[in-house]
């Protein structure tokens, strides 16, 4: 390719005026290794733009969106929670109905307890009753 | 729409998708999670795809919004791009001196034009695409996508050209 052809070009480039034919031209040109000195750092420019669209994305591309995952992933743990307080929840009332008992079952013993010390007193007080029917007389019914 | 269908009408673009996205995000994670976001979307919208003249038009559409989407909610949340923190990983430091002297220079003056020009300048001089094409994607006239890509041009020439003078000089 001549080198006033190519300078044209480049001055149609720099208005956006060529065509992507043209700009194939200039790109094989620069990327070729006889360049004309004066246009060297065009050279970079379109070695740059070659270069650049061979990049590649590598990844895989997944359809089904993690978001979702993260969507069931709430769910499962909300569940969890529920489940782990209402065990907790249950848990805590079987304790509290112990106590309870413990509690009112100490209370009974005190109870009974003292139930018995009163049957004493009485039983002596029933002692006490026959002495004093055996010294009064019991009036008819 | 089957998803062999789907698959075999929208994968021979995903490179495009993703270098667009690389060349407005920088980083190529970024890109690659856009890329991921934009497929799973045109998945979910198959039904619509049919309603379309060029599939492809309409994925690059959708690319240019989701990106321009992710650096306005990245400005908003003065979460800034730095340059630095998005070097290729896997580059050796000869290659790494090799590539600033000249390729990453004019990366860096691309990166360095604002995002509607960075937009063009890929589209047109990477990915090859007709102006009528790029109108279409960008839902602009086509004589202001040549304005506006001339404009791109001979700033980076500009730029060139100085760096170019002072390395002689």
């Amino acid at each position: 390719m001549e080198l006033a052809n190519i300078e044209k070009l480049l001055e149609k480039y720099q208005n956006a005026e060529t065509s992507i034919t043209e700009e194939k031209e200039l790109k094989n040109y620069f990327t070729s290794d006889n360049v004309a000195p004066h246009l060297v750092e065009y050279q970079v420019l379109f070695g740059y733009f070659s270069t650049s669209k061979n990049e590649r994305f590598t990844k895989t591309i997944q359809l089904n969106s993690q978001k979702r995952n993260w969507k069931w992933l709430s769910v499962a743990a909300s569940v969890v929670l529920l489940v782990s307080v209402y065990t907790g929840y249950e848990n805590n009332q079987k304790r509290e109905a112990e106590r309870i008992y413990q509690e009112t079952k100490v209370a009974f013993d005190m109870l009974s307890n003292n139930l018995n010390k009163g049957t004493v007193a009485i039983a002596q007080l029933q002692h006490f009753e026959n002495t004093k029917n055996k010294i009064f007389k019991q009036p008819k019914k | 729409m089957k998803q062999s269908e789907f698959l075999k009408t929208v994968m021979p673009f995903k490179d495009k998708v993703f270098r667009v996205a690389k060349r407005l995000l920088v980083s190529t994670e970024e890109a690659e999670d856009a890329t991921q976001e934009l497929y799973f979307k045109l998945w979910k919208n198959k039904g619509k795809l049919k309603n379309y003249k060029s599939i492809e038009a309409f994925a690059m559409t959708m690319t240019k919004n989701y990106c321009f989407d992710r650096l306005k909610s990245k400005q908003a949340s003065n979460l800034k791009l730095v340059h630095s923190n998005y070097k290729e990983k896997d580059t050796s430091l000869d290659r790494r001196v090799e590539l600033n002297d000249s390729v990453s220079k004019v990366h860096e003056l691309i990166e360095n034009l604002p995002e509607q020009q960075k937009l063009i300048i890929q589209l047109r001089d990477v990915e090859e695409y007709e102006f009528d094409e790029i109108a279409k994607m960008l839902n602009l006239k086509p004589t202001a996508i040549r304005v506006t890509l001339s404009r791109a041009r001979k700033t980076i020439r500009e730029q060139l050209l100085k760096q170019h003078n002072y390395g002689v000089s």
